[in-house]
């Protein structure tokens, strides 16, 4: 039973990785894959190994699987808002179809 | 012709997706353990996850666009172990996991830094 649900849990989390990658290739900026597939790839991996200690169970493997989601689900944003933070310093361009840029106004305001 | 070429990939997409839940396309690769036809085909499902990352690795217009997918290439690689490690019952796969995961943060940490135009030890 118990393993049954792990890997639902583990059915769910591959289904949300396909979607983020496919995030990744077709959305037409680099601000819009970024925030596609990093939630996306971050919940299905999770996920993925939440469904890892359910189907181990309390023992050592189970605890380091507890522990990687931590670290995936703490580095993983941040990561990606250090990216998008330093490619809108760096220059890149947003989309055209882009109706709001609050960063690019904020800077304005400071300056 | 855009619209043709989005039915297209659609089309190939549920193909490949169906293909792989309905018959995967090799033996299972741990035939003796629990689990072997599932483990099966979530792997061929991360391996295709990752195909469409290095294609944008491959293609992306700008730097930031491969950091990025590099980054999200780390990510998947944490959820193959785990995947690896619910087949073969060891554990040390989750240890390279999370060591993986760890390492991925720094560098992506470090080429955002790069990314900014500034110097490492600014």
């Amino acid at each position: 039973m118990i393993d049954t649900v792990g890997l639902v849990f583990v059915g769910f989390g591959l289904f949300f990785d396909l979607a983020g990658c496919l995030g990744l290739v077709r959305l037409p900026d680099v601000y819009n894959r970024l925030q596609a597939s990093t939630k996306c790839v971050t919940l299905g991996t999770c996920s993925i190994l939440f469904g890892t200690f359910l189907i181990t169970g309390i023992n050592g493997a189970g605890i380091k699987a507890l522990l990687c989601i931590v670290f995936v689900a703490l580095t993983s944003p941040v990561a990606a808002h250090a990216i998008a933070r330093a490619s809108h310093r760096g220059g890149v361009k947003l989309w055209k179809g882009t109706v709001v840029d609050r960063y690019a106004e904020d800077q304005e305001g400071e300056a | 012709m855009r619209a043709l070429r989005w039915t297209l990939g659609a089309i190939v997409l549920i193909a490949v997706i169906v293909l792989i839940i309905h018959r995967p396309p090799a033996m299972p690769f741990f035939p003796d353990m629990p689990f072997a036809g599932f483990v099966t085909r979530a792997l061929y499902i991360l391996v295709l996850a990752a195909l469409l990352v290095l294609f944008r690795i491959r293609k992306g217009p700008t730097a930031a666009d491969r950091v990025m997918a590099i980054d999200i290439l780390g990510v998947l690689i944490v959820g193959i172990c785990a995947v690896v490690s619910i087949a073969t019952q060891r554990s040390w796969y989750i240890d390279i996991a999370i060591a993986w995961a760890l390492q991925s943060f720094i560098g992506a940490l470090a080429f955002a830094k790069y990314l900014e135009g500034r110097s490492f030890d600014d």
